[in-house]
């Protein structure tokens, strides 16, 4: 039924209101209320890397002994460990978060919607970039009360943030990839399984001048010892430690090249879930 | 539909009680073991971490407190990899039970004249074969990467009934949370109090060399002794201190969790 006076919708969906920026910043925003209404999504997020930090650092106190350790404070070790582990984390939560909008539903009424594709990956990853925030400043506050001091001052804590930030990005990517493909808890499970392994197979523990064997091997060839690398740098005494270019160049490239194929990635498996 | 539930069980006899608990005993161990999933994790994930100990610290064998005498750290690791294992796997009996009561099963279970402390036996026992079997792994695993057990055969047999006693104990716990809750999630998100347990002993690095607080939770830590009791038996031989700690810590820490399992079990027939 039609009456004259009626306004025609065009063919095209206008982007008013579903404009990137707009949408995006929704989808943030709703992330963000996720976790006030469901704080358990987001405590583990936050509390493991805290427990990481405290453990690690108690439990393998004596390494710092070693002669050649690069910093006499077992905490500032492992705390960029925690920093990295927690961004990443952070990341994969907006995995989690996407697998379930696709088990409820909720992800098809997002896609019917008529907003740019592209906010449905820079949504997610600017909410994993504010959790990455909050979960940074807690290690962070609570590694100086257990008696972390950066050693490089406010550029150190930055380089800090930026290694999370980058992990954050490259685990959003792949946490979401892996959500478009599998769309199911299955994803959950291979999302923490291949992020703690390249965690864990890296300078994550100890540094390369103390690794032997086959973790030598496999550290040198892993990323992620490179943005531990740019990490570690404000908390570490020269000469392994101190805000330089040598430390930070190896870090950025690996977080460029990771977060771009990992957002691609991403991205291709948004293209299928629509197929 | 409702399942009509006896909550007073009929009476049994001795063989009878035997017999059930035995069939359930048999169900929960097959359950397990037909679940690679679920069991992968729990035999791969302490074997990484041995081997990743042991590129990372290998270099701390021969210069620290408590790792002077040692000859590799592979070795050292050995009790830990052990222990983490089987607290890894001890959840799978607890979970298994959580599903069994959300599934209904359970109720089956409790309608049905058998023995009501078998059913908790039947899982502790099947949680304490995979225990075993875990152990034996972890000790076979290692072998071809020179980790010897200065205990001989009877040391390693030790090891095996610790690793079997451990899971018995540490499943009570497991179970009393899966009586309570009803929750196989529960009894998951139970899991990180025991990895954190673990962490804050002497599993991983020795007490000696650790200081302030760690040192101090370390020493009150009942599992800081287990696995100490475990690592003599490996880097040492066979000692009666050693075999106390690796039986009577894990036996003492069952029979407190057996309790608690008990009483949320004679909770739970009472709401029924």
């Amino acid at each position: 039924m039609s009456t004259t006076n009626q306004k025609m919708l065009p063919l095209e969906p206008p982007s008013a209101g579903g404009s990137l920026f707009a949408s995006s910043n929704m989808l943030t925003l709703r992330a963000m209320r996720a976790i006030q209404r469901v704080p358990a999504t987001f405590l583990p997020t936050l509390a493991m890397p805290i427990f990481q930090a405290v453990a690690f650092a108690g439990t393998y106190f004596a390494i710092t002994k070693i002669p050649g350790f690069p910093t006499d404070r077992s905490i500032n070790w492992f705390l960029s460990l925690s920093g990295c582990m927690g961004g990443a984390f952070s990341g994969l939560g907006l995995g989690f978060s996407a697998i379930r909008d696709i088990e409820s539903g909720f992800m098809d009424r997002l896609r019917m919607a008529p907003t740019p594709r592209v906010a449905l990956l820079l949504g997610p990853l600017l909410s994993s970039l504010v959790r990455t925030f909050v979960v940074l400043t807690t290690v962070l506050g609570v590694g100086y009360i257990f008696g972390a001091r950066p050693t490089q001052g406010v550029l150190g804590i930055l380089m800090f943030y930026l290694a999370g930030f980058g992990l954050a990005i490259v685990a959003t990517g792949w946490g979401l990839g892996l959500a478009y493909r599998f769309r199911d808890m299955r994803g959950a499970a291979l999302m923490q399984l291949t992020l703690f392994l390249v965690l864990f197979t890296s300078s994550a523990q100890a540094p390369m001048s103390m690794m032997q064997g086959w973790l030598l091997h496999v550290a040198r060839v892993n990323p992620a010892t490179n943005i531990l690398r740019l990490s570690r740098q404000g908390f570490l005494n020269p000469p392994v430690g101190g805000v330089s270019w040598e430390n930070t160049w190896g870090g950025l490239l690996a977080i460029v090249v990771l977060g771009t194929l990992t957002m691609w990635f991403a991205y291709t498996g948004l293209r299928k879930l629509e197929q | 539909m409702t399942t009509a539930v006896l909550s007073t069980p009929p009476r049994h006899t001795t063989r009878d009680s035997l017999r059930q608990t035995f069939a359930l005993s048999k169900r929960s161990t097959l359950e397990i073991l037909r679940q690679p999933a679920l069991i992968a994790p729990s035999l791969i994930f302490p074997l990484f971490f041995a081997a990743l100990g042991a590129s990372s610290f290998g270099r701390a064998v021969g210069k620290l407190d408590g790792l002077k005498d040692v000859s590799s750290f592979l070795e050292f690791s050995l009790a830990s990899t052990l222990a983490q294992g089987v607290l890894f796997g001890s959840t799978t009996g607890g979970t298994a039970l959580a599903t069994d009561i959300e599934n209904g099963f359970m109720d089956r279970l409790l309608a049905s004249p058998s023995t009501r402390v078998g059913i908790l036996v039947g899982r502790l026992a099947g949680g304490s074969v995979f225990g075993a079997l875990q152990s034996l792994f972890f000790i076979l695993a290692l072998y071809p990467f020179g980790v010897r057990i200065q205990g001989g055969i009877i040391g390693a047999l030790i090891m095996v009934l610790s690793g079997a006693l451990i899971a018995m104990s540490i499943g009570g716990f497991m179970t009393a949370m899966a009586l309570k809750t009803g929750s196989s999630e529960a009894v998951q998100g139970a899991f990180p109090l025991v990895f954190i347990s673990l962490f804050f002993s002497s599993a991983f690095f020795p007490r000696e060399s650790m200081t302030g607080a760690y040192k101090a939770i370390a020493n009150y830590n009942p599992l800081s002794y287990l696995v100490e009791g475990l690592r003599v038996l490996t880097l040492q031989g066979l000692t009666s201190q050693a075999t106390a700690q690796a039986l009577l810590i894990p036996i003492a820490i069952g029979v407190g969790s057996i309790a608690l399992s008990l009483r949320q079990l004679s909770k739970r027939l009472a709401q029924q």
